[in-house]
């Protein structure tokens, strides 16, 4: 199935060169695969993944090892960041 | 003490200027900057003064820990009653200009009546006088700084002037200092045009003494700024992509107020945000972004500087923008963008210098673009009228507009009004996206409910700053909250006002809590001030600034009806992202924050509320 994987800010450089500029990138992933199974796919540090949010909505830490994505979903990470 | 124990009173219409001492009583009360000089003005003002009239006063106040060696320790705050709303306004800003008033020995500057000509005041130490400021009337605020400097012949004098906007009397003119940074919100620049007042200029060699306990102090500082440099966000995430990091995550939670909050989500957020800045331009090789900057004494460094492409159609003819200036913050990248559906990144950084050079607030201002360009999609408003086709996404437009609101020109002039008198001018009321006639910015309450109960009782009018409850809604700081629901909303802004209010009040940065709570404050301000203070001192010392600021607006006019939100975000629900479905729940979130705050149905705070605050 297809999912899209969105990561941000300093873990942009873990992202294929292809998907800098957008910072998404279209992935075909197994039936079953967790939002942690997709997170390290792209080796991105774990405590590294402050904010993860699938389809815009927060996942908490807690859920991200049990957490199946669906055909279609966008996960999204950032590492701790903040505005104003 | 962190006080210079000394207030510098200048009477535009006399011209006199003479120093009082600090009324040590209240700045037991009060602390110092947001709390103590609005102590001052609702002393000292009717509520009811028109803000434009010489009755009106102005304040330029620091904090305790301004000028000091505490992280961030370089904020200094305007206090009026602002022309845009008619409520009590307090724009804080940055730079280095509140530092070097402080070292100049004064704790604040308190502005009455109305010179007859253009004048600035210069200060040196303890010498102050007010100079002719014909020779600076129509100039913007980076000539006015180059010319003051150049004729004190000091590159190290600091100025906070106003340029053409604040001359003109557009209602959310800010006020400059130190090329790009600003008090910005509520109009306080055009407060200070209306007193002809163009700049102050100050030279302080004096310094901050009198630390109260001076070896506590420095182990105090330290250990706040390891706090700083550990934290992950003040550490890392804020000095590498500045507050506009958030654009991406605003947008992808459906929270992002777009084509004056028609949408929650703008297609074109990826070309504006903070990633995009950083990236290299595939026409001249170079990034948006030059360096990251910091405002006098801060471990943070969150500032951007950026340059344009000096071949992007907005400045091949005009060299004047080719060099590196303060760049977009996600405020004014929202603003300037996503509210109007614009998404090219050198025309907003063009458009934000702009409001930098003539001092204008980008957020009223990008949002009432956002107002016209709806007009003009609607066709109330006509390119013959505006003097330019408006669609939304056109930045044509935009720096079109910017140009004639700066300038006074032409439809510009009604631009210069803000959102809520334009589009009520226009028949069409409910596009304003306001809270007591001012915009709010970039947090739509549909997608993050919290930050309606923030816009609707901010006491300046709808604002971010006063109850940051994105910190908890969004980014877990410092718990995570859901940001869809309004169940503890209530609490949770009391509590982000009332700690807000105390950092204000302090000299630092609202951009420390992040990785500071009021325990991290509390040691600071107690080894550099008399009083004993406490985290629980701290608190409701913001409890009591929030009760002061609500009575000024009471005594103005201001009633519960004001406490709310525009109709569209009640009505009309989001259309995508997580709050699809959703409206603001403001209205019942109203009643419980009234209780929470110890005030009445009516939202007047309680007897026993104002007794226990000793108001």
């Amino acid at each position: 199935m297809k999912v899209t994987f969105k990561a941000y800010a300093m873990l942009s450089d873990y992202l294929p060169d292809a998907a800098r500029r957008t910072n998404a990138v279209d992935v075909e992933v197994p039936e079953g695969t967790t939002v942690i199974d997709l997170i390290e796919r792209f080796r991105l540090p774990r405590a590294m993944c402050h904010l993860v949010l699938i389809d815009g909505n927060f996942v908490p830490p807690a859920q991200r090892d049990g957490r199946v994505l669906r055909a279609g979903e966008t996960l999204a990470v950032w590492p701790p960041i903040a505005g104003g | 003490m962190g006080w210079a124990r000394k207030i510098l009173r200048v009477d535009l219409t006399s011209g006199s200027v003479k120093s009082e001492p600090l009324n040590m009583e209240w700045a037991q009360q009060y602390l110092g900057q947001r709390g103590l000089a609005t102590k001052y003005l609702v002393e000292e003002i009717d509520p009811k003064v028109d803000p434009l009239s010489p009755a009106n006063k102005m304040i330029m106040a620091t904090g305790p820990l301004t000028g000091t060696a505490a992280s961030t320790g370089g904020r200094y705050s305007i206090i009026t009653k602002g022309p845009l709303t008619g409520a009590i306004a307090c724009s804080n800003s940055g730079g280095y200009f509140g530092a070097e008033l402080k070292m100049a020995g004064w704790d604040m500057v308190i502005f009455e009546g109305k010179s007859e000509k253009p004048v600035y005041l210069w200060i040196q130490d303890d010498v102050a006088e007010l100079r002719d400021a014909s020779h600076l009337w129509g100039k913007t605020t980076w000539e006015t700084e180059e010319l003051i400097k150049s004729s004190h012949q000091d590159p190290q004098i600091r100025v906070s002037s106003i340029g053409r906007a604040g001359e003109n009397g557009v209602l959310y003119a800010c006020v400059i200092n130190d090329l790009h940074r600003a008090a910005g919100r509520s109009g306080v620049g055009a407060v200070m045009g209306a007193k002809n007042l163009k700049a102050v200029a100050v030279r302080g060699t004096v310094g901050v003494s009198g630390i109260r306990d001076f070896k506590a102090f420095m182990a105090a500082t330290k250990a706040a700024k390891k706090v700083l440099a550990d934290n992950a966000v003040t550490g890392q995430g804020l000095p590498k992509y500045g507050t506009q990091v958030l654009m991406n995550v605003i947008n992808e939670m459906g929270a992002l107020p777009t084509r004056n909050a028609l949408d929650v989500q703008f297609e074109g957020a990826r070309k504006i945000s903070g990633e995009a800045m950083h990236e290299k331009r595939l026409t001249d090789g170079k990034a948006n972004l030059v360096t990251n900057n910091a405002c006098f004494g801060c471990t943070i460094a969150c500032g951007r500087i950026s340059q344009v492409d000096k071949t992007h159609w907005s400045v091949v003819n005009n060299p004047k923008y080719w060099g590196a200036s303060g760049g977009l913050e996600y405020e004014a990248a929202w603003a300037l963008g996503a509210a109007g559906g614009v998404d090219d990144l050198d025309a907003l950084t063009v458009a934000n210098m702009m409001c930098n050079e003539d001092g204008m607030d980008p957020i009223t201002f990008g949002a009432t673009v956002g107002a016209v360009m709806e007009l003009y999609t609607m066709g109330v408003l006509t390119k013959e009228q505006i003097g330019t086709a408006a669609p939304f996404g056109s930045a044509e437009a935009l720096l079109e507009i910017t140009r004639m609101t700066a300038e006074g020109r032409g439809f510009g002039k009604e631009l210069g009004l803000g959102s809520a008198r334009l589009t009520a001018k226009y028949g069409h009321p409910e596009l304003s996206m306001t809270v007591k006639s001012q915009e709010f910015p970039a947090y739509d309450p549909r997608g993050i409910q919290g930050m309606g109960l923030t816009y609707a009782t901010s006491n300046r009018g709808a604002c971010h700053l006063r109850s940051y409850t994105v910190a908890s809604e969004v980014l877990g700081i410092p718990i995570k909250t859901d940001p869809l629901v309004t169940e503890g909303k209530p609490a949770l802004v009391k509590a982000f006002q009332d700690a807000t209010g105390a950092f204000d009040s302090s000299g630092t940065c609202i951009f420390t809590t992040f990785a500071w709570s009021l325990a991290d404050l509390a040691p600071q301000l107690d080894a550099a001030c008399e009083g004993g203070w406490t985290v629980e001192r701290l608190a409701e010392l913001g409890e009591r600034i929030w009760n002061m600021e609500r009575q000024f607006n009471l005594a103005a006019g201001f009633t519960a009806k004001d406490d709310d939100l525009p109709m569209r975000l009640k009505t009309e629900a989001a259309k995508t992202g997580p709050a699809k479905g959703l409206v603001s729940g403001i209205d019942k979130m109203i009643p419980e924050y009234y209780q929470v705050r110890g005030w009445n149905t009516a939202g007047v705070p309680e007897k026993e509320t104002l007794e226990r605050l000793g108001l």
